[in-house]
């Protein structure tokens, strides 16, 4: 049964109009609706943090949020960070100089996270990155080097 | 998942109104709900978005702490007051999920949620009475490691994994919620129901009501909230405390303790909070006899007989922390 109604979405500073289900979520509508497979996929179910996207600036699961109740908020993915001349953002260049990925799968929603735990000021010592960048797992275990990462991108 | 209508609704009444019409559900950061639809667990023909409501605030005024039920975990745990006058209440919203998580849960939701037993959880269909009644409790003749040491019955040995709830219970809490005819205020240890003989019955919430708020008295300096889990961080409890105290010269004068991960509602332990009284806080031994009290009630399960042991130590533990 087709159930698709209208929605528009803020993506990247961009408005988007697309026909969605009221089941997807936001991060079906941005893979498969929108055309930004960068956002990840993971577990699906709130758990890994692969799929971390910022809503009006805060991070948060994209698999867990309905993409019908964003409409209208201003939604942030990986593809949306680098500045308007390309230049990496400087969580991402920080990201590339400490070597903070093997596979890279964890890494847009890595990266998303890093941001906004600069942001809240949570980023002050490498404990406090651990726990505050807990919700990110990576099965290739790049820890120590995402955490190194983090500690650099908040000084700069 | 199966289909459904999604609107927004603005006002308490407009909102209630909405939720009064059979297979309605509110849906706030949507972190529990958005799973049950994908596994199943809900299946609902309309889904109200009560995220606009005015709902989000968080005060304090005439001795009460008063937080608004859509106020996101991330929020009330940053609020200075919180922060500063319920160290317990702050822990404890800290100490739970990740940092995207509870930037999108709100406090209703999550006094909400539902057990993490696997077998509730399972995308399979597994016999469990709290997903089919009748169907059998697959957890009570198969793994019990995380299963309940106090009131449970053998229709369900599940445990509540909020670890607000658990906080909330010590400090003597309220929960507001309104009917489209009246209010009513239940006690936050009462909100989650034992299984009983209805597993089903997950809370005391009745059909088209919605949660407003939750209410706490007065100030909890004196507070702690101890979490022994599996890894250091984003895990649920094996057990948990809530502790609250008063102390003088290193007396324990007041104590206030509930248990999280050993029963399907957050544990309060009467007994011992009143033997708790007059005992010195640097005597572990008279702590642990003091607690003893509170014990002898329990029934551990074939898997689980060392959350006893654990519940005891890290209840020791909660209460020396809280009073340091
Ligand atoms: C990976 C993971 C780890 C987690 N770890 C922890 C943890 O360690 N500790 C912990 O305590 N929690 C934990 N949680 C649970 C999390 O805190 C809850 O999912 C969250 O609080 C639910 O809030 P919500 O606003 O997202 O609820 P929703 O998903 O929006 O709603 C849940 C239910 O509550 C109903 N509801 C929502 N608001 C109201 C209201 N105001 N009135 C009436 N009904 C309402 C909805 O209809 C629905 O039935 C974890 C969750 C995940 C996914
Ligand atoms: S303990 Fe409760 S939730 Fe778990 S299988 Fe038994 S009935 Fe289901
Ligand atoms: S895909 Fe969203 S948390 Fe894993
Ligand atoms: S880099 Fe492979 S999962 Fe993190």
């Amino acid at each position: 049964m087709n159930q698709d109604t209208r929605l528009s979405l803020t993506v990247n500073g961009e408005e988007r109009e697309i026909e969605i289900d009221p089941r997807a979520t936001l991060v079906d509508a941005l893979r498969d609706r929108v055309g930004l497979t960068g956002t990840k996929k993971g577990c699906d179910r709130g758990e890994c943090g692969a799929c971390t996207v910022l809503v009006d600036g805060r991070r948060v699961l994209s698999c867990l949020t309905l993409a019908v109740t964003v409409g209208g908020a201003e939604i942030t993915t990986i593809e949306g960070l680098a500045g308007e001349d390309g230049e990496p953002h400087p969580v991402q260049r920080a990201f590339l100089e400490s070597d903070a990925f093997q596979c890279g799968f964890c890494t847009p929603g890595q990266v998303l996270s890093a941001v906004g735990c600069i942001a809240e000021g949570h980023a002050g010592s490498p404990d406090e990155i651990r726990e505050w960048m807990s919700g990110n797992l990576c099965r290739c275990a790049a820890y120590p080097q995402i955490v190194a990462a983090v500690s650099k991108a908040a000084v700069r | 998942m199966r289909t459904f209508d999604y609107t927004r609704v603005r006002g308490l009444e407009e909102t209630l109104a909405a939720l009064g019409e059979p297979g309605t559900q509110p849906i706030a950061g949507g972190t529990e709900l958005v799973n049950w639809l994908k596994e199943g667990i809900e299946e609902p023909r309309r889904l109200v978005d009560i995220n606009r409501l005015p709902l989000r605030d968080v005060g304090f005024a005439d001795g009460v702490l008063r937080i608004g039920a859509l106020a996101r975990m991330s929020d009330v745990a940053a609020d200075e007051i919180v922060a500063a006058r319920f160290p317990v209440l702050a822990q404890s919203l800290l100490l739970a999920a990740s940092a995207q998580l509870r930037n999108m849960a709100s406090i209703g939701g999550n006094l909400m949620q539902r057990t993490r037993c696997p077998y509730f959880r399972a995308d399979t269909a597994v016999p469990c009475n709290k997903r089919a009644e009748g169907s059998g409790c697959s957890a009570l003749h198969g793994d019990t490691g995380a299963a309940a040491i106090f009131g449970w019955s053998d229709r369900c040995v599940a445990t509540h994994p909020s670890d607000l709830a658990v906080a909330l219970a010590a400090l003597d809490a309220v929960v507001v919620v309104r009917g489209e005819r009246s209010e009513r205020r239940i006690p936050a240890s009462e909100f989650i129901r034992l299984p009983g003989d209805e597993p089903l019955r997950h809370n005391e919430l009745r059909a088209g009501e919605l949660i407003t708020a939750v209410e706490v008295p007065g100030g909890a300096e004196r507070s702690y909230y101890l979490k022994v889990r599996e890894r250091a961080s984003y895990e649920f409890a094996v057990v948990s405390v809530a502790a609250v105290v008063r102390a003088e010269g290193g007396t324990l004068t007041g104590v206030r303790l509930a248990l999280g991960g050993v029963a399907h509602r957050p544990w309060r332990l009467t007994a011992a909070e009143s033997a708790l009284v007059g005992v010195d806080l640097g005597d572990t031994t008279a702590l642990r006899s003091a607690l003893a009290a509170s014990f002898t009630e329990a029934r551990p399960l074939a898997g689980n007989e060392y959350k006893v042991t654990l519940a005891q130590r890290a209840a020791v533990r909660a209460i020396q922390e809280a009073a340091a």
